[in-house]
């Protein structure tokens, strides 16, 4: 163990600080959850990917830097610290990517890895479905084999800024006589297609941040499968809980919470009259800490050749109520003008920002899988107990 | 001692609940959020029609001269339609801080009996601005409104005013920051005789919120039990695991320990307002506690669907997210009993669970001078 990082880490860091510096917008972007915030937060991955900064741990080959887990680490606490755009790029990027990397054919990576990473093509995921949430494995909607096609039926929903992405990758049932995890494959499918209608559906802040898909008739090329027919559910499950941890929620984004509820608190201090909220200041602390020591000490162990164990689950959990706990206590920080509307005149310095990250931080414990389910795959598969 | 509600408080708050179930449905609180005012008149009347803007008005004013344990039943049900008119302030702190200054100022006894007797008509609105609360809200729809300056109370008319508007999160409130400029003329007591009727009034707004408060859990309960049992995953309703159940079981918990707390706080408010800081602060931080616990629960219950403004479970955990900062935040209320449990003669232990005996309930904040001289 040495708790110290590289000269050659140490560098890297001042590049990335060196080059956010030079490039972040000095004004916040809209929220990517409107048509022209969408547009802004594209520029900026493409910028990004100009840089080559847009995804640091891909081969150079697909315009990253060949980025091992701690400098991945680096990066994106440099990028919080900086308080760059939210990735509005991050289906593609912390999602499909490295699944394509892991499984897609080599035209298929020529055909997708690029233009994902520049933010030309911007991808949305859709596997949930109305009557498969947290059951994802009653998946309904088909995807029948017709020649070199597929022919595609059926709904999705729930799928992050579908509606203003240009694909989704989706998991529909290639077997019709099929039921649960088998006969089910990961396909592509562009979101102009004919047959494809998007319903956008707003989210607790009134903004259409998610929608709901209908295919109707759809036809994708079988180019669009990603790994074999059938092979679905395992390519889904291979590479989601790994990525959701150390990629798509990194450290960084909590501690960069936590230190800005301390700034807040140390602005509200003498104001506070409740002790309770100063043990929660200090927890929110610790407790993003302790979720970045355990992310270093897990990207070491698989940068030394170990893997990824059970014991993941419980990083869901962990950030996801760490994030409701920052939120929460800086609304009770604010006090009575916390309620206050991002675009309320007294809505002065960044109160409307902690107002719109405690909205999103309810949705936290549900989506990537509620709790609840993390819960029960903690206590069967990670903790042994007895099942159903 | 008796702990229970009678007959009639049980029938006044059934029809009150039948009324709003019929008038204040989830589709026409949505509909009041596209409009200007967000305030329906038409609702408005059915409430005085009912009598709630005259009920806690007493008889010589021209009101029903109920009190605060009639009404707090009904500020409950009000919380479990969300309904959006600011009834419980009007009725419960405006109304009541009129009559205080008719009583305490000879000068405004026929001014200030007349304008009850129209509030308690419903031709006119009073509203109360609380320094404790930075925004008022509905102030656009009152004709008067009780505005403090220091300690003092003013009766200013609303075009007196200059009010700028606040969007709050939940859509329903409508919230203004109020410049006004005091005169002689708007003053009706100085700030010795004020300082009292604002405190009193801070009780009575925060018994309101906490009452509200109290109705705003137990309809997220219900809605997320109902979900629970209706929506299927697994092939069962997601209800039957022990996880979900579990998650609104401790709502159910939360909502049991708040019920007694605000009704006790209530009778205290209706014997002893100035004396009711503890009782008012313990209903106002268990009940928010119910409601916040709901709000988290009852959205993780309901899966994505609670993370839409389409499902109908936001209007009530927004509002809950509002009102637990209203009328004075957690922190606020936590700090008054914390004061008064660290207060040398504070009366602890069990036997003072209702205070001393044949007084009002009698941990209170004030003065130390005045207990000694008791
Ligand atoms: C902000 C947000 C973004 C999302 N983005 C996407 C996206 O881009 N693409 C996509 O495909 N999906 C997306 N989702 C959907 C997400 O994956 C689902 O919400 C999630 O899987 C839960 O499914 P559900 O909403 O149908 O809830 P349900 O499965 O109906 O669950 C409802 C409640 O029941 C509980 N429950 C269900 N089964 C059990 C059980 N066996 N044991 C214990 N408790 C149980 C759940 O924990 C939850 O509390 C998103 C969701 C949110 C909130």
């Amino acid at each position: 163990m040495e708790l110290v990082y590289t000269p050659q880490q140490n560098a890297f860091r001042a590049e990335v600080r060196q080059w956010l510096a030079d490039n972040v917008p000095d004004q916040p972007l809209q929220s990517f959850d409107t048509r022209e915030g969408f547009e802004q937060h594209r520029q900026w991955e493409q910028t990004l990917a100009r840089g080559n900064w847009g995804m640091v741990t891909w081969p150079e080959a697909y315009g990253g830097r060949g980025c091992n887990l701690i400098e991945w680490l680096i990066f994106e606490e440099e990028y919080y610290r900086a308080q760059a755009p939210l990735r509005v790029n991050q289906n593609g990027i912390f999602l499909l990517g490295p699944t394509l990397m892991e499984y897609g054919s080599d035209a298929q990576k020529a055909r997708f890895i690029s233009k994902m990473a520049s933010g030309e093509e911007m991808w949305a995921q859709g596997w949930s479905e109305p009557g498969a949430g947290s059951d994802m494995a009653a998946i309904r909607s088909k995807a029948i084999r017709e020649g070199d096609e597929y022919v595609i039926n059926g709904q999705k929903i729930w799928s992050t800024r579908a509606v203003f992405a240009d694909w989704v990758f989706c998991i529909f049932r290639t077997d019709p006589d099929s039921s649960r995890h088998k006969g089910l494959s990961f396909i592509f499918v562009p979101l102009d297609a004919e047959g494809v209608t998007v319903r956008p559906i707003e989210q607790l802040n009134g903004l259409p941040g998610f929608a709901e898909i209908f295919f109707d008739n759809v036809r994708v090329p079988v180019f669009n499968r990603l790994g074999a027919e059938g092979e679905g559910w395992n390519i889904a499950m291979s590479t989601a809980g790994f990525e959701r941890g150390l990629m798509l929620r990194s450290p960084a984004r909590f501690q960069q919470s936590a230190k800005l509820l301390l700034q807040l608190y140390r602005q509200k201090r003498n104001d506070i009259l409740d002790l309770s909220i100063e043990d929660s200041v200090v927890r929110c602390y610790m407790d993003a800490e302790a979720y970045a020591l355990s992310t270093y000490q897990t990207a070491s162990r698989l940068m030394s050749g170990g893997s990824i164990g059970p014991e993941s689950s419980c990083n869901k959990i962990f950030w996801s109520e760490l994030d409701l706990q920052i939120f929460t206590t800086a609304m009770s920080l604010l006090g009575a003008r916390a309620e206050l509307l991002p675009e309320a005149e007294d809505a002065s310095d960044d109160l409307g920002n902690w107002l719109d990250g405690f909205l999103f931080a309810q949705s936290g414990p549900i989506y990537a899988g509620t709790n609840e389910i993390q819960r029960n795959i903690i206590a069967e598969r990670m903790l042994g107990m007895p099942r159903k | 001692m008796e702990f229970t509600f009678s007959d009639d408080q049980r029938v006044y708050q059934q029809s009150l609940a039948a009324m709003l179930a019929k008038e204040v449905a989830p589709e026409t609180i949505r509909g009041r959020w596209s409009t200007a005012s967000g305030f329906d008149p038409g609702s408005w009347q059915q409430l005085v029609d009912m009598g709630l803007t005259a009920m806690l008005i007493p008889e010589d004013l021209g009101g029903l001269g109920l009190n605060e344990v009639d009404f707090v039943l009904l500020a409950e049900e009000c919380g479990k339609v969300a309904l959006p008119e600011p009834l419980v302030d009007s009725a419960l702190v405006a109304s009541q801080l009129l009559v205080d200054l008719v009583r305490c100022n000879s000068d405004f006894a026929s001014r200030g009996t007349e304008l009850l007797q129209q509030v308690a008509a419903g031709t006119v609105q009073v509203a109360a601005g609380h320094m404790i609360n930075p925004y008022l809200n509905f102030a656009a729809e009152a004709d008067w409104l009780l505005l403090g300056h220091g300690e003092e109370v003013h009766l200013v008319a609303r075009d007196q005013l200059q009010l700028q508007a606040q969007k709050s999160l939940d859509p329903s409130r409508r919230l203004y920051r109020v410049a006004w400029t005091p005169s002689a003329a708007s003053r009706l007591v100085d700030g010795q005789q004020g300082a009292q009727l604002w405190r009193i009034a801070l009780n009575r707004g925060a018994l309101g919120c906490a009452a509200q408060l109290l109705g705003l859990a137990q309809a997220m309960l219900q809605q997320a039990v109902k979900y629970s049992s209706d929506r299927e995953q697994f092939g069962r309703a997601i209800g039957s695991n022990q996880a979900v159940k579990h998650l609104l079981a401790d709502c159910a918990v939360r909502i049991e320990f708040a019920k007694a707390v605000v009704y006790r706080a209530a009778y205290t408010t209706s014997v002893g307002p100035a004396r009711a800081d503890c009782a008012v602060s313990h209903a106002k931080v268990a009940a928010a506690d119910a409601a916040l616990l709901c709000a988290r629960n009852c959205t993780q219950v309901h899966g994505a669907m609670g993370y839409t403004w389409e499902c109908d479970l936001h209007i009530w955990a927004k509002r809950s997210w509002a009102l637990d900062k209203a009328w004075g935040d957690n922190g606020f209320h936590k700090n008054r009993i914390h004061e008064w449990l660290l207060n040398p003669r504070a009366l602890l232990g069990a036997e003072y669970t209702f205070g001393a005996s044949n007084r009002a309930f009698d941990i209170s904040t004030e003065p130390l001078t005045a207990e000694t001289s008791s």
